[in-house]
C-alpha cells in the first residue's frame, strides 16, 4: 500500500460573520497518497478554497478551526508554528491559483522571480537560471532562455498559468495543490495544461490535489475524486467508481447535468433545482435533502455519516444503508 | 431576408487588425454560435454589430437596413431591437440599484418614462422564472445563476428581435448552466428571438445553436449547421477544438488532435494559411492563401480539408 502524504481528519472550519458562524467545512476527511492525483469537485461555495487555505494555513482573519487535524507526513499542520509553515510552503507543498497573477510579481522578470524561489540553494546564479529555463521548457514555454528576461504581462494567460506551474515545481514539492488552475482558460489551453500536469506528475513524482468544478477535467486527470457539497464531503472514491457507479444522489445529478455526455441536442437539459442551504443557518438532517428526489423521512432528522461502501469508496447517504439492511 | 447580415467586417485598433473580414448571417428566430479561442475576435464582432466597437470596413445590415456607421437617428429605434447580454451582467451594473431598477433601466434610457416600472419589473422577473419580490433585492444578494437571469430579464426589457450574448454561461456551475440554457431555448421558442451566442464551450453550443461559425484570428474558418460541424468538421482547427473537450467519463478515449502552441500575434499575421504554423495537417500547398468556399451551406477556409483526405 502506498504511503499516505496528506490526511485531512474530521476537519471543521467556521467563518465568524455578523450573521453568526458560517460553517464552511464540516467534518471533512480524506487523504492523498504519495504520487497520486486527487480531484476535489463541487459547485461554487462548497468550501474548496477554504479547504486549501486551511491546509496551507493561509486563511482569512475571521477563520476559526473548530475541530480536526491536517496531517502532512504525519505532522498536524494546524499545530505547526508560523515558521514551520513558511518552510513547508513553497518547499514541500506548492500551490497554483486560478489567477496566475496571484503568483507573479508584475514588476519583476520571470527569470528574477524564478531565481528568488531558489534563494535557499547555494548554486551559482548561472546554474539557477539554467534550472529555471529547463523548468520553463518542461511546461512547454518555447525559447525559455530568452523569455526569462520578460515580464509576466508579456505572456498570454495560458503561458502565465504554465509558468506558475513551473514555479510551483521548482522546489520539487511532494504535494502540488492546484485551485481551479484551468477555470479561466479556453478548452484548448485547459487540455494542454492537464496533459502537461499528467506528464510532470510522472516526471517529478509529486502528488497533486486538483480542485475543479469541471467534471470532464477531473475524469481525465485524477486517480481519485472527493465530491463536496455545502461544506461536507458527500462522496469519495476511485475515479471510475465515482463516474460509473456514484452512490450519492448529488454526485449522480451532477454528472447527469454535464452537457458533455449528452450527445444529441437536448430540448431541456437536466438541472439540480433548488439552492445550497445557508451555511450560517444549517438545516438538520442531510444537507442535500431540499434538493434530493429520493429523500426519506429519516433524511430530515439524521445527518448521514460518510461510510465506506467498499474498499476505497465512501458516501454519505441513507440510501446506501437501506440497501445494506434489506 | 436575414435578420442580421454581417459582411466583410474589418476592425483595427491602431495597428492591431482584430477583425479581418467577418461575414455571417442570422435568420429570424435562429441561434448562431461564434466559437474560437480567446483573442480570436468574438467579442469584437458583437460589439461592432452593436456599435460599441469601431468597424472601418464592411457592412452590418439589420432587417435590411445598414447600421454600420449609421447616424444616431437611424440607430436609436434599432437599439430596442438589438440587446446585448454581457458576461457578468450584474457585476457590470451599478451595485446601488435594486434589481427592479436595473432591469427597467433600458426603458429609462430609451425615454419611455410613462411605463409602470413596477409592473414591468414583475413581468420581466416572471419571464425569467425569478420570484417577483427579487425586484427589491440588490445585486450582491444574488447567486451566480440568479444574476445571469437578471441579465436575461434586462436584455428582454425592450422586446428585442436579436440578443447578442457574450459567454452567457461562463463561470456557472453545471447545475445552473443547464437552467440558463433551458431559459434561453424557451424564450427563443416563445418569443421568436434570434441570438448570437459567443462561447468557447462546445458542449454548450451543441444544445443551443442552430448554426455555428468557428473563428480564428479575426476570420471565420468554418461555418455550418451545428449538426454538420459536430458530425463532419472539415477544418483542422475545428477538429482540434472538438477534440479538446474533456468528457465526464474516465474511460473515454479521446483521439485528441494536439493543437500546437498558441495563436500568433495579430501584429505579425502568418503568410499563407494563417493556421499553418499550428496545423497538425499542414501541407506544402498551405503556403498559399485559402479562400472562403461554401458547399451546400457548409463554409470553409482550408486548402486541404479533412473530408477530402479519405479515412484517417
Ligand atoms: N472570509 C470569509 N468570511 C465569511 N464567509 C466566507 C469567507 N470566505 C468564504 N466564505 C464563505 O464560505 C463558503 C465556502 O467558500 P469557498 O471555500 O470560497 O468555496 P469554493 O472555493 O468551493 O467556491 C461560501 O459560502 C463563502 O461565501
Ligand atoms: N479596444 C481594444 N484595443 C486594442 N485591442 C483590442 C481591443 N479590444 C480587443 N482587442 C484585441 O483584439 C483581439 C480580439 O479580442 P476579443 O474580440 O475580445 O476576442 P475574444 O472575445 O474572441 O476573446 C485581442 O487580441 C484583443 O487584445
Ligand atoms: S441521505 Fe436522504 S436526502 Fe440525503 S442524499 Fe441520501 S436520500 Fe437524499
Ligand atoms: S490550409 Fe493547410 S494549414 Fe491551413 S488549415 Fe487547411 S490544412 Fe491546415
Ligand atoms: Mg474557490
Ligand atoms: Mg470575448
Amino acid at each position: 500500500m502506498t504511503e499516505t502524504l496528506l490526511e485531512i481528519d474530521r476537519l471543521s472550519v467556521d467563518y465568524e460573520t455578523a450573521r453568526g458562524d458560517l460553517k464552511a467545512l464540516r467534518d471533512i476527511s480524506f487523504d492523498v497518497r504519495k504520487g497520486e492525483i486527487v480531484g476535489i469537485v463541487g459547485e461554487s461555495g462548497c468550501g474548496k478554497s477554504t479547504l486549501i487555505s486551511s491546509i496551507l494555513r493561509l486563511t482569512a482573519p475571521n477563520t476559526r478551526f473548530r475541530q480536526g487535524e491536517v496531517r502532512f507526513k504525519g505532522q498536524d499542520l494546524l499545530q505547526a508554528t508560523e515558521r514551520q509553515m513558511r518552510d513547508l510552503r513553497g518547499a514541500d507543498i506548492s500551490i497554483v491559483f486560478q489567477d496566475p497573477m496571484q503568483t507573479h510579481n508584475p514588476v519583476l522578470t520571470i527569470g528574477q522571480q524564478m531565481l528568488d524561489i531558489q534563494h535557499r540553494s547555494k548554486d551559482s546564479k548561472a546554474d539557477k537560471l539554467a534550472r529555471a529555463a529547463k523548468m520553463l521548457g518542461a511546461v512547454g514555454i518555447p525559447d525559455p532562455e530568452a523569455r526569462l528576461a520578460q515580464f509576466p504581462h508579456e505572456f498570454s494567460g495560458g503561458m502565465r498559468q504554465r509558468i506558475a506551474i513551473a514555479m510551483a515545481l521548482m522546489s520539487e514539492p511532494d504535494l502540488l495543490i492546484a485551485d481551479e488552475p484551468t477555470t479561466a482558460l479556453d478548452a484548448t489551453l485547459e487540455v494542454q495544461i492537464i496533459e502537461r500536469l499528467q506528464e510532470l506528475q510522472q516526471e517529478f513524482d509529486c502528488a497533486i490535489l486538483f480542485i475543479s468544478h469541471h467534471l470532464g477535467v477531473i475524469a481525465e486527470l485524477c486517480d481519485r475524486v472527493v465530491v463536496m457539497y455545502a461544506g461536507a464531503v458527500i462522496e469519495s472514491g476511485d475515479v471510475r467508481e465515482i463516474f460509473h457507479d456514484p452512490k450519492h444522489p448529488y454526485t449522480r445529478r451532477l454528472i447527469d447535468c454535464d452537457p458533455g455526455h449528452i450527445k444529441e441536442r437536448a430540448r431541456v437539459l437536466p438541472t439540480i433545482p433548488g439552492e445550497v442551504p445557508d451555511l450560517a443557518n444549517l438545516p438538520g438532517g442531510c444537507i442535500f435533502r431540499d434538493r434530493c428526489e429520493q429523500a426519506m423521512a429519516r433524511c430530515a432528522t439524521d445527518v448521514p455519516p460518510l461510510t465506506q461502501l467498499k474498499q476505497g469508496h465512501h458516501a454519505a447517504c441513507w440510501l446506501n444503508h437501506e440497501e445494506a439492511n434489506t | 431576408m436575414s435578420l442580421l447580415d454581417v459582411k466583410n467586417l474589418h476592425t483595427s485598433f491602431g495597428a492591431v487588425n482584430v477583425l479581418a473580414g467577418v461575414s455571417f448571417a442570422v435568420e429570424p428566430g435562429e441561434t448562431y454560435a461564434l466559437v474560437g479561442e480567446s483573442g480570436s475576435g468574438k467579442t469584437t464582432v458583437i460589439r461592432a454589430i452593436a456599435g460599441l466597437a469601431p468597424a472601418q470596413e464592411g457592412s452590418v445590415k439589420f432587417d435590411g437596413q445598414e447600421i454600420r456607421g449609421a447616424s444616431e437617428r437611424v440607430l436609436r429605434p434599432l437599439r430596442k431591437d438589438i440587446a446585448m447580454m454581457f458576461q457578468d451582467p450584474v457585476g457590470s451594473l451599478s451595485p446601488r440599484l435594486t434589481i427592479g431598477s436595473l432591469i427597467t433601466e433600458p426603458y429609462r434610457i430609451q425615454g419611455m418614462k410613462d411605463r409602470d416600472m413596477h409592473a414591468e419589473a414583475k413581468r420581466l422577473l416572471a419571464m425569467v422564472n425569478l420570484p417577483t419580490h427579487f425586484a427589491d433585492r440588490y445585486p450582491y444578494q444574488l447567486s451566480g445563476g440568479q444574476a445571469r437571469r437578471v441579465g436575461v430579464a434586462r436584455a428582454l426589457a425592450l422586446e428585442p428581435k436579436l440578443i447578442l450574448a457574450d459567454e452567457p454561461t461562463a463561470g456557472l456551475d453545471v447545475s445552473v448552466q443547464g437552467e440558463l440554457l433551458n431559459l434561453l431555448n424557451d424564450l427563443r421558442e416563445r418569443l421568436g428571438l434570434a441570438m448570437v451566442i459567443i462561447t468557447h464551450n462546445l458542449n454548450v453550443v451543441r444544445h443551443v445553436a442552430d448554426r455555428m461559425g468557428i473563428m480564428y484570428l479575426g476570420r471565420l474558418v468554418e461555418e455550418g449547421t451545428t449538426e454538420a460541424i459536430f458530425k463532419d468538421a472539415r477544418h483542422p482547427y475545428t477538429r482540434c477544438l472538438l477534440s479538446a473537450n474533456p468528457e465526464p467519463d474516465p474511460d473515454a478515449r479521446l483521439e485528441r488532435i494536439a493543437l500546437k502552441g498558441e495563436p500568433p500575434s495579430l501584429l505579425n499575421r502568418p503568410s499563407g494559411c494563417e493556421f499553418r504554423e499550428r496545423c497538425p495537417f499542414a501541407q506544402d500547398i498551405c503556403t498559399q492563401t485559402p479562400q472562403w468556399d461554401v458547399e451546400e451551406g457548409h463554409g470553409l477556409r482550408c486548402l486541404a480539408p479533412m473530408h477530402t483526405r479519405g479515412a484517417a
